[in-house]
């Protein structure tokens, strides 16, 4: 096929060709999943409208908004300190359930513990889980080269069925009737409310200011950043390679597992095989949106989450089948990422007539 | 089918030839004629366009503007294989073999033809073209087996076995030792005299002199002149090439008062292959001079650095930095012990420098390690990067410009002044002045004899023997693995160095 193009690199984009460049992105998105919802039948304006409402409408809705804000932006900030050095940490998925698997641990079994301690080790261990699960492909990397891309994801898959096994065999409620769930969590280990939701928020908020100072003002987050433009460079500079894959993966790994507390202890109360609902892989693609920074982090999840919880309400509201509002959503990503593309490359329309000359001989 | 050769008609006839990437203009408005008969030097520095220029002749870019014409036609290259058609072979600096093949198998490699291979037809092919151009091949001989001249001989076959009567060749003399220099324009006079084109990407003045006969400058993506050769001295061509009048000739300050700052005794390294890149090596630096390496790339210049910084690890050997041994100790031990050692690696943005981060964030890279706490101070470092660029005169929009934006040698400046001003004693350089222009390299040479004068011991690994033999005080020589000489700098020759290069025994 001929194409009445050219297409040549960019040396420098300037930040406000990058921001004009992201919202004819974002309004192309919009006009595309418009046309979509026509084809099903539906009034674009009406949807759109929709999924602001389902998002902002009610307090009770802005609440559902930020409870998803919260786990999608905290495991993004793990998946950011493994990309910054280039370790595909896509196993944010399992780390996220074997945190929640440690929290829980304590949780039930140790109902003793005084209200005071119980969430903060709670917490502890959640991150010692995950940051654990996160450390066993990172000492594989970092002493024998293995590709973290396949060994994180069959991570996942490890994670879930073992919570799934707890689940159907030893941790099974024998109060439930044969119906397959743990136990609740007692009182002192649900995460109390501040301002109107659960704590995790301030979680959030605190996380996202810390991975920011951590990565930008820290000689170990510069470290991450040598390793991940240049192994030969960090090397050379006189970095011990394996120690800094292995700190920044537990890191990683720590923070995913953090989320698996928030959802067990706020959310579902207990430990359930579904609990990560995906956060662990929405995360990648918000990571990779915000470029990397802890602070555009920050607003690209909210903005996320808002769009994931208008997705889910429109279906209650409009009875639209949730297709659609993965439709939507893809376009969006479509949009969004493939903009990128010209950021770094500059395309020239040199007509059809010319493009036919040079193609043939 | 590759054109009839017409005497009166031009072999490549280029008009107005235009090409941009991005922003950066690569060729503006070129002209250039070759003729059929004749050796024609593409002259230039590093950047002024000739590689892209040829490039478009070869199929592999597309010219923005202008036209190409082939034997009187006009001709439109969509892709590498059409430039072949029309009987234009380019020999690129890295040989494209396959090396566990033989000779003949590598020619018959990806050229017209049925299914099978009549090897005795092909064969018989091979000796004809062989014998018509005085090339010495033998056929059934493995590329691995071959030395590089022989490897290049073979790669010149291979085009003309293609029907190729034009052929460019991407400075091709960057490998060679002058012995074999010496037999590559003997092979291109003969097919000179058979009528091919030829056209030579160079930027080494004399060898321009010695094998063309005609030259056409490019400078900054412009087309400057075309003259003959016979008609031109060499410092207009550097006038034409540079855009001023240089004095092309290197200092040797003489050494006083040199002690002994490294010694490096009988060091062996492994390499991948399971092969000795270095062999036993051993040889003293001392203060207040420069040590010269040469050899034919790959010879264990990369080792013998990497083994000396830290980077490499060896099998045996002692190497001795003011009568302490820190063979087997990491980079950071030797940061840790206190030892004033600056690297300049061959791989500048691959291992020196990180490309995307600026300048303040690659001065850091060497001065973080000393710091106490967690928290990455800038302010020092930012200062030192201020200081070196205006020392250096450092072409740079800002301190915080990433440094994968600046041009090579205010790269290669970047590094050496980060190095320097941690006032090191010994000083390793790889290939420094490699893809940087005329002015710039006599900048890098000036900064180093600074050095020299202030007593720091310089290794010197280069490619060039001319600067080699102006630069250094005394000259080791690499071949395989092993030291095959060492030389006064003000009295080698370049034939004896050369020598030496093959290992010295033939």
């Amino acid at each position: 096929m001929i194409l009445p193009l050219r297409i040549t690199k960019k040396d420098d984009v300037p930040r406000r060709q990058m921001a004009a460049v992201l919202v004819v992105s974002i309004g192309l998105a919009l006009f595309f999943s418009g046309v979509v919802m026509l084809f099903f039948g539906l009034n674009p304006i009406q949807v759109f409208g929709t999924i602001v409402q389902g998002a902002f409408g009610t307090a009770m809705r802005l609440e559902q908004t930020m409870i998803k804000a919260v786990p999608l932006t905290i495991a993004s900030l793990g998946i950011l300190v493994a990309f910054k050095m280039k370790f595909w940490n896509i196993g944010g998925e399992g780390q996220i359930m074997m945190g929640a698997f440690a929290a829980s641990w304590v949780a039930l079994y140790h109902q003793g513990l005084p209200a005071g301690a119980m969430l903060p080790l709670m917490a502890l261990a959640s991150i010692a889980a995950g940051g654990v699960w996160a450390l066993i492909p990172a000492i594989f990397k970092a002493k024998m080269g293995t590709n973290e891309t396949i060994f994180t994801l069959m991570m996942n898959y490890i994670a879930i069925k073992f919570v799934m096994y707890l689940q159907y065999g030893p941790w099974k409620d024998p109060a439930s009737q044969g119906f397959p769930k743990i136990p609740k969590f007692p009182d002192a280990a649900l995460l109390p409310d501040v301002g109107g939701m659960h704590a995790g928020w301030v979680l959030m908020l605190a996380l996202t200011g810390l991975v920011f100072l951590f990565m930008n003002f820290t000689k170990k987050g510069y470290e991450i950043a040598v390793v991940g433009e240049s192994l030969d460079t960090a090397r050379y500079a006189g970095m011990n390679i394996p120690a800094i894959i292995m700190t920044a993966m537990f890191i990683s790994g720590g923070l995913c597992g953090l989320v698996g507390f928030v959802q067990a202890s706020a959310i579902e109360k207990t430990l359930t095989w579904g609990l990560s609902s995906n956060y662990g892989f929405t995360a990648i693609i918000t990571t990779w949106l915000a470029r990397l920074n802890a602070v555009t982090t920050l607003f690209v999840c909210l903005a996320f989450a808002v769009l994931l919880q208008g997705a889910d309400y429109i279906q209650l509201a409009l009875h639209v089948p949730a297709a659609v509002a993965q439709v939507v959503q893809g376009i969006i990503l479509f949009f969004v990422l493939g903009s990128d593309f010209f950021l770094r490359y500059r395309v020239k329309w040199i007509g059809l007539a010319r493009a036919r000359k040079e193609a043939v001989q | 089918m590759a054109d009839d050769v017409r005497p009166d008609v031009p072999a490549i006839e280029m008009r107005g030839i235009s090409k941009a990437f991005g922003s950066a203009v690569a060729n503006r408005d070129i002209d250039l004629t070759v003729r059929y008969g004749e050796i024609h030097a593409l002259l230039g520095e590093n950047g002024a366009g000739k590689s892209t220029l040829m490039n478009m002749l070869s199929g592999i870019y597309r010219p923005d503007s202008g036209s190409i014409f082939v034997g009187g036609r006009e001709a439109v290259f969509a892709a590498p294989r059409d430039s072949i058609k029309r009987g234009i072979g380019m020999i690129h600096q890295h040989f494209k073999l396959v090396d566990v093949m033989t000779a003949w198998e590598n020619i018959a490699l990806g050229s017209a033809g049925g299914l099978l291979l009549n090897r005795k037809r092909i064969s018989q092919e091979i000796t004809e073209l062989s014998d018509r151009y005085g090339l010495d091949i033998k056929p059934d001989r493995k590329v691995y087996e071959m030395s590089v001249g022989e490897k290049q001989t073979l790669e010149i076959l291979k085009v003309l076995y293609r029907g190729a009567r034009i052929l460019i060749m991407d400075e091709p003399t960057a490998v060679l030792t002058p012995q074999e220099i010496g037999k590559l324009f003997a092979i291109i006079r003969n097919m000179k005299e058979q009528g091919c084109a030829i056209v030579i990407i160079t930027h080494k003045l004399n060898e321009v002199m010695e094998v063309s006969d005609r030259i056409t400058v490019l400078r900054r993506g412009e087309a400057i002149a075309t003259v003959e050769t016979a008609c031109v001295e060499i410092p207009s061509l550097i006038e034409m090439m540079v855009g001023r009048r240089m004095d092309l000739s290197i200092k040797r300050p003489p050494c006083e008062g040199a002690e002994e700052l490294l010694r490096v005794d009988g060091v062996t390294v492994t390499g991948k292959d399971r092969k000795s890149a270095l062999d036993g090596i051993s040889f003293t630096l001392h203060s207040h001079e420069i040590l010269g390496v040469a050899g034919v790339a790959g010879s264990g210049q990369k080792e013998l650095c990497e083994t000396i910084a830290g980077l490499q690890a060896a099998e045996k050997g002692r190497i001795f930095f003011e009568g302490q041994n820190i063979l087997g100790k990491s980079p950071r031990d030797i940061i840790r012990l206190g030892i004033r050692m600056g690297f300049i690696p061959e791989d500048r943005l691959g291992m020196g420098l990180v490309g995307s981060m600026d300048i303040v964030h690659n001065i850091i890279l060497k001065e973080y390690q000393g710091q106490k706490g967690v928290v990455l101070r800038r302010g020092p470092s930012a200062q030192k990067a201020q200081r070196i660029v205006e020392r250096l005169d450092i072409l740079t929009p800002s301190i915080h410009t990433p440094v994968s934006r600046l041009s090579g040698g205010n790269i290669q400046k970047v590094l050496l002044g980060r190095e320097i001003d941690s006032d090191p004693k010994v000083l390793i350089t790889a290939y420094p002045v490699r893809g940087l222009d005329i002015g710039a390299s006599y900048r890098i040479y000036d900064l180093l004899n600074e050095q020299k004068a202030k007593g720091v011991g310089i290794i010197f690994i280069g490619e060039d023997l001319d600067v080699l033999i102006e630069l250094c005080d005394r000259i080791l020589v690499l071949s395989g693995g092993c030291v095959t000489g060492e030389l006064d700098g003000a009295r080698a020759s370049k034939e004896e160095v050369g020598f030496l290069m093959t290992g010295g025994a033939a």
